[in-house]
Formats: C-alpha cells, sequence, structure tokens
C-alpha cells in the first residue's frame, strides 16, 4: 500500500512564531504545469504592523549582542541550513528549477551566511574612523544600525536573494520584515523555520508571504520603519516607495539586477546600506 | 534697575569694539554666477539682501528663473565632462587655490557674513570662515586618493550636483557642500538661501580668480522657487539639501521616480544631558555654547536641556546668571555673544513658539538686556515646567530658546532624550567615563558630544539618524554621497 505525504503547511514567521495571517486569506501556488503545489497565507496591513512591533521591541537588545556572538549566530544559521539541503533543494525544484541549479542555489546560501557571518566583528573596524580634528578633542566615528528594515526580497532567485539581503542586513544590529518572493514562497517560510532553530532570537526576522502590491505601500509608509530595502526593477513600485518613504525621511535601498549568486552581490558594502554613522566627540585636555 | 531676583545681573560695562568695514568690497548689485561669469537674470529682476542687525538693504541680488537654472544647470553638464577627467592632483590644486584664497580674504568674509547674516563677528571670524577654508584644504587632498577611502570599489563622479543651503552658516554651508562634490569629480550648482546670499556672491568671485574651469561651480540665487527648479531639473544627478525637514521630504517626494542621488541635512531638536556628577560650571557653559551659539540658528542647538534632578534648582540658577552676562546686540562689535535673528520671518517664528509656550503653561525666564531698536532681537530665553508633549519640547524653534526638563534614572533620560522623530545630535554631561559610553551608545543622533557642544570639524562626519536627515557631510564618510561606483 502506498504511504500518503503528509503535506506541509506554510504559515508566517512573526515574532518568532508561526502564525496564520490574522486575515484568514490564503493564495494558491502552483507549479509549471498547474498543480497546486501550497496554500500560502496572503499576509496582510495587520500582519506587517504586527511584525514591526516586535521587530522594535527587539532591535536594541539585538543590536546589543556583541559583535563576535551575532557571527556566531549567522554561522548557526548556515549550520542548520546546511543540515537541512535537500529539503531546499527539493523545494526549489518543486517550484520549476532544475536539480543542478537548485543545488547550487542552496550551497551559495549557505556560503553567503558564513560569509556575513565573517564581517560581523570585522565590517565596524573597516567603516570606523578616528577622525584628526583640530581642536583638542578625541572624535571617532563608528557605525550603527539604522533600526527596523523592510524588505522586498527579490521575486526570482528566492532563496539566495533572501538569504543575501537578511545576512547583510541584520548582521549589522538591524530587525527586519520580510516579504518573501510571491510566486516562489516556499524557501522563505522553509528558511524561518531554519532561523528559528538558529538562536536567533524571536522578532529579528519576520517574514511574510503575500501580495507585493497590497503590501508595498504599508512597508514604505510606516512611520516606525526606519528603512526600505526593494530588491525588483519595477519602475512604479520605485517611484512610490520613494515618494512614501518621504513621510518619516525613510532610507531608500533599491536593489534593481542583481544577480545574487554572483561573488561580486557580497561585500561589506551591501552591510553598510542599513547603517548610520555616528560621530563621537570628547575632550583630551585635563 | 536693581532686581533682586537676579543677583548675577552683570553690573559692568563693555566699551564698544567694532569690528571696522571700510576695507570690504561690495558692489550694489550682484548678477548669477554662470559658466564662469556673472550674468544678468533673464527676468531682469532683483530682491534686496538686508542687514537683520539695522534693517539696511545691503545690495540687490538676481532671481534666478527656471532658464536660468537651465543655463547653469547646461553650463555644469557641458563642464562636467572635462572636470571628471582631468588629473585627479590637478584637480585637487584647483580647491587647494580656494582654500588658500579664502584665508586670505578671511577678514573680509568674516565682516560680510555678519552683515548679511547678524552673526556675531567673533563667530564669523573665528569659526565660519576658518572651518570654510579647513573644508576646502580637507577635501583637495582626497581628490588622489579616492581609492583608498572605498577599498575594492571604484569610485566615479555622479555629474551635477544641486546644492541648496541654508541662512545659518552662509559660507560654511557652502564649504560643506562643493568641498566634496568638486573633490570626486562632479560639478555644481549652488543656491545659497535667500536671506543670506553674499558670502557665496563673494565664493563666486575668488572661484574666478581661482582659475577653475567655467562651469566646474555655478552660483546662483533666489529663494524657495528657484531651490525647487534646481530639484526637479531633468539634468541634475544629486541633490544635496541642508534645511528644514519639512522641504526635505518634499525633496525626497519630488525626486521619487528619477534617478537623482539625494542627501538630506534637515532639523533637530537635540537633547542636552546634565547628570549630578557632571563638572556643573563646565556644563553651563556648554548648556550656553548649545543653545545660544549664533542665536539658536542651529540645526544641532541643543534646545532640550534634560537635568538630573538633585542638581536642577543649582544648574537653573547658574545659567540664569550666566545668561544675564550675555551681550545681545551689534553683530560687528567684539563684545558681542549673541547678534542678531537672520530674518523678520524668523523672529515672527522664534516669538510665536515664545506665545506657544507661555500659553501651555510653560515658565519663561529671559534676560534683562536692552536690545537694540532697530532690527531683529530676541531676548535669550528659557522655559521650565515643561513636559514631553509640550510643542516647544517637540519642536524645532531656531532661535535662542530652551526647554528645560528634569530627570532622575538615566534609564528615563535615554528614554526621553530619543523620543523624538528627530535623531541629529546629542550632548552629555558627566565625569563617569562609563556613563559617557554608555550614554553615546544609547543616544539615537548622528553627532554626540560628550563634555563639550557645538563642535564641528572639517575632518568629523556631521548628520543625522531618523527625519534629521541622511548622508554625511565631513570627514572621509563625506565623500560618499558624491560617488557611484561600478
Amino acid at each position: 500500500m502506498n504511504r500518503l505525504d503528509i503535506q506541509k503547511t506554510y504559515k508566517l514567521y512573526i515574532g518568532g512564531k508561526f502564525p496564520r495571517t490574522e486575515s484568514g486569506r490564503y493564495y494558491a501556488v502552483n507549479n509549471s504545469k498547474g498543480k497546486l503545489i501550497a496554500n500560502m497565507c496572503l499576509g496582510s496591513r495587520k500582519d506587517f504592523r504586527n511584525a514591526v512591533v516586535v521587530a522594535r521591541k527587539v532591535q536594541e537588545s539585538w543590536a546589543d549582542i556583541s559583535a563576535l556572538n551575532k557571527g556566531q549566530i549567522l554561522y548557526r544559521i548556515a549550520e542548520m541550513l546546511e543540515g537541512r539541503k535537500e529539503q531546499f533543494i527539493e523545494e526549489l525544484v518543486l517550484q520549476g528549477a532544475t536539480k543542478k541549479a537548485a543545488e547550487n542555489e542552496v550551497e551559495v546560501s549557505i556560503d553567503r551566511l558564513v560569509y556575513y557571518a565573517g564581517w560581523s566583528d570585522k565590517y565596524q573596524q573597516f567603516f570606523s574612523t578616528v577622525n584628526p580634528v583640530s581642536s583638542s578633542h578625541f572624535n571617532f566615528t563608528n557605525l550603527e544600525a539604522t533600526g527596523i528594515v523592510s524588505i522586498i526580497a527579490p521575486e526570482n532567485q528566492s532563496l539566495i536573494g533572501l538569504v543575501s539581503v537578511i545576512a547583510s542586513t541584520i548582521v549589522g544590529g538591524n530587525t527586519v520584515i520580510v516579504l518573501a518572493s510571491e510566486n516562489l514562497p516556499l524557501s522563505a517560510i522553509s528558511f524561518a523555520e531554519v532561523l528559528n532553530s538558529s538562536d536567533v532570537p524571536g522578532g529579528v526576522v519576520n517574514i511574510l508571504t503575500g501580495k507585493r502590491e497590497e503590501l508595498i505601500s504599508h512597508m514604505a509608509s510606516h512611520m516606525d520603519v526606519n528603512a526600505i530595502i526593494y530588491c525588483g526593477n519595477d519602475e512604479n513600485e520605485m517611484k512610490s516607495i520613494n515618494e512614501l518613504a518621504s513621510n518619516n525621511v525613510k532610507r531608500t535601498i533599491f536593489y534593481k539586477k542583481n544577480d545574487w549568486l554572483n561573488s561580486s552581490n557580497e561585500s561589506p558594502y551591501f552591510i553598510e546600506k542599513t547603517q548610520e554613522a555616528k560621530t563621537t566627540w570628547h575632550p583630551v585636555k585635563v | 534697575m536693581a532686581n533682586k531676583n537676579k543677583p548675577f545681573k552683570a553690573s559692568w560695562s563693555y566699551d564698544p569694539a567694532p569690528e571696522s568695514t571700510d576695507h570690504i568690497q561690495l558692489q550694489k548689485k550682484y548678477d548669477l554666477y554662470i559658466d564662469g561669469k556673472f550674468i544678468k537674470p533673464e527676468s531682469g529682476k532683483y530682491f534686496d539682501t538686508i542687514n537683520p542687525a539695522n534693517d539696511e538693504i545691503i545690495a540687490e541680488i538676481a532671481i534666478a528663473e527656471k532658464e536660468d537654472v537651465d543655463k547653469a544647470v547646461k553650463a555644469a553638464k557641458s563642464a562636467f565632462k572635462n572636470w571628471s577627467k582631468i588629473e585627479p592632483k590637478e584637480r585637487g590644486k584647483y580647491i587647494y587655490r580656494i582654500a588658500r584664497l579664502i584665508q586670505e580674504r578671511a577678514r573680509e568674509f568674516a565682516v560680510i557674513e555678519s552683515l548679511d547674516g547678524g552673526k556675531p563677528i567673533r563667530e564669523s571670524r573665528d569659526i565660519d570662515i576658518p572651518l570654510a577654508a579647513n573644508h576646502f584644504f580637507y577635501y583637495a587632498g582626497w581628490t588622489d586618493k579616492l581609492e583608498f577611502a572605498f577599498p575594492n570599489r571604484k569610485p566615479k563622479p555622479l555629474g551635477v550636483a544641486g546644492q541648496i543651503i541654508p541662512w545659518n552658516f552662509p559660507l560654511l554651508m557652502a564649504a560643506w557642500k562643493l568641498a566634496p562634490a568638486l573633490a570626486t569629480g562632479n560639478t555644481v550648482v549652488l543656491k545659497p538661501a535667500e536671506t543670506t546670499p553674499l558670502t557665496a556672491l563673494k565664493l563666486a568671485e575668488i572661484i574666478r580668480d581661482s582659475g577653475l574651469p567655467k562651469g566646474v561651480v555655478n552660483i546662483i540665487t533666489g529663494a524657495g522657487k528657484t531651490g525647487a527648479e534646481i530639484v526637479n531639473h531633468p539634468d541634475i544627478d544629486k541633490i544635496s539639501f541642508t534645511g528644514s525637514t519639512a522641504v526635505g521630504k518634499y525633496i525626497q517626494k519630488a525626486v521619487a521616480g528619477t534617478n537623482k542621488k539625494i542627501t538630506l541635512e534637515l532639523g533637530g531638536k537635540s537633547a542636552n544631558i546634565i547628570f549630578e556628577d557632571a563638572a556643573i560650571d563646565q556644563a553651563v557653559e556648554g548648556i550656553i555654547d548649545a543653545i545660544f551659539f549664533n542665536q539658536g540658528h542651529v540645526c544641532c542647538a541643543g534646545s532640550r536641556l534634560f537635568i538630573q534632578e538633585s542638581v536642577a534648582n543649582t544648574v537653573i540658577q547658574k545659567l540664569k546668571d550666566r545668561m544675564e552676562t550675555l551681550m545681545v546686540g551689534d553683530p560687528m562689535d567684539k563684545n558681542t555673544d549673541i547678534g542678531a535673528i537672520n530674518s523678520k520671518r524668523q523672529l515672527k517664528t522664534i516669538e510665536n513658539y515664545i506665545k506657544i509656550g507661555l500659553n501651555e503653561g510653560g515658565e519663561i525666564f529671559q534676560t534683562d538686556c536692552i536690545l537694540p531698536e532697530k532690527g531683529n532681537w530676541c531676548k535669550p530665553t528659557l522655559f521650565l515646567n515643561l513636559s514631553q508633549s509640550h510643542t516647544i519640547v517637540q519642536e524645532e524653534i531656531f532661535g535662542p530658546v530652551l526647554a528645560i526638563q528634569t530627570f532622575r534614572t538615566i534609564e528615563e533620560v535615554i528614554e526621553k532624550a530619543n523620543n523624538t522623530p528627530y535623531g541629529l545630535a546629542a550632548g552629555v554631561w558627566t565625569q563617569n567615563g562609563s556613563k559617557i559610553f554608555h550614554m553615546t551608545q544609547k543616544l539615537k543622533a548622528g553627532v554626540i558630544w560628550a563634555n563639550t557642544f557645538n563642535k564641528f570639524d572639517a575632518t568629523s562626519p556631521f548628520g543625522g539618524y531618523k527625519e534629521s536627515g541622511f548622508g554625511r557631510e565631513g570627514g572621509l564618510h563625506g565623500l560618499k554621497p558624491y560617488v557611484k561606483f561600478e
């Protein structure tokens, strides 16, 4: 007798928990042959706002975790992903990738996490300065997290794109609310499970599934979000994001045509995008 | 008139020590500096620039309209082709020349700055003008070293930068904008504020004399409408703006859907925090510097004062006493601490906030000084009995008005200090080293002054968090807003 598979229910990831969308809505994701792969939560504005609340709550304590420790937590994510490699390959294949491409994307994703884990206790040294001011003061500039970042993950390269933007943003002490690829959302929610078992405090990474056209405006306009990362090249979406972002002088970061598999798309400059330079003065004369 | 409640009222007086003004060269009328020469505006329209200390007209200034802005942008675009390609070392030498020329004419610039803007000659002479020259010196040296600023990247200039600057530090802001833009190989259309255009126009003379290729720097004058024409011009690649948060938001919105990069240095409501273990006399001096420097026309002014409860009475009394000694009056007098309010309009804004403060139940203290009859003046002012919800605690006043609150615990003051949409600067006063670093880490602001306030330097990045804007000016970090990477 054939055994009936247990199918996975994909839910949202908010504050370290996996709730269904408060809206109760869903959308169907089909494979190329039109067969149903999964019913995904159709995340709502309320889900997003809930995620912002938890992201704010934990942002400072996440930023305060030592650089060494944050690096180890990112490395731990890589370890967990390595252990569940097969599942991620299967999901990518299910969504239409070839076996070879899927394997490559998962492996590069694991390596990307290790890459940013390593930067955790180094980027500060790279971007900080001691400034030789003319007066008798000691003066230095270092980086601090911008705060809460909305991320619209790339529609394609749904795993490596997602991993690249999340890793480069949280390693700098930010907390994030990510909107997963609309048509290729499976890896994002499975990645949430990896995060949840990787010592990443709940609320640091929140992942929603749903419609771009419905959620982007809320992600760009929320007054308690400090920056927004948009991966894509829809000129109208970018224009609307910039307009809405002006309400609270939100930082906007657009990754238009990045091939996230390419190693040219990993660098500390990605971390710097969601950092603020703080300059501190103190007199030196007694 | 003696007043027993004000025991420290200054009973001594100073002999006037006026700075001479006969050595400065000013024309009656100034045109637009476009493509290496001064040309008349298409419309033939001019406006007056007025001395805020005596209401006298100093000169007529051209109004740049759409056609003039277009000419300036065209000149900058055409100049970009060569300027972005000349040998970086040579580019640096032009900028060094500008620095030297400012130093040579520093006294003249200081006098004109104080005449046009109302700031005390001591400040324009010792701070504004030397710092402006230093900025050109600092960035001149970067031109042939840019790859060291951005390891593993190849920095390229953006193109034409539109730069719009405020009236509080006219020449200094021009330097903050021009020096890094030029050093990275961009060309510029710069608009000074309508109430303080003179030193920028004198700078145009220096730029002309320096032999800088024509069109690399264009300086055009006008009010907000001229600024909007610059912001919306299709051939502008970069907007760099210093001014109010409201206009900053307008600019961010206006450039949406274009490829223009922007840098915004906007408003602030910076906290200045005095702990009970501070060196109190130094802290009082720091409070004075924080709020009364440049008549409080400072985006990073320490306009919210937080005093730990146990020392509040002492600090407030010492502060009132010290305020009574402040000399308010003629900006050209070297004794003057607080000069003229920059414009009638700004004076009205400040007076309106003082009214709001009173209406909302604040307790006011103003010094006993006698104000000149003509011109725009505001007595040094502080308010007590305030809470976080008061308008004058929340909104930027941009004048010599200090809002005072007290606090008990370190957690409480961090919470209060950060509870604002702004994040430009903050000050901390304590003799406890760990407390300093705890505070400087916890305060959400781009510039933190510990046991000092309102210090600036060409090597020191300046700029805000949150609604105080983004991008940095000064130092290595100040190069980034003017480059792109391949």
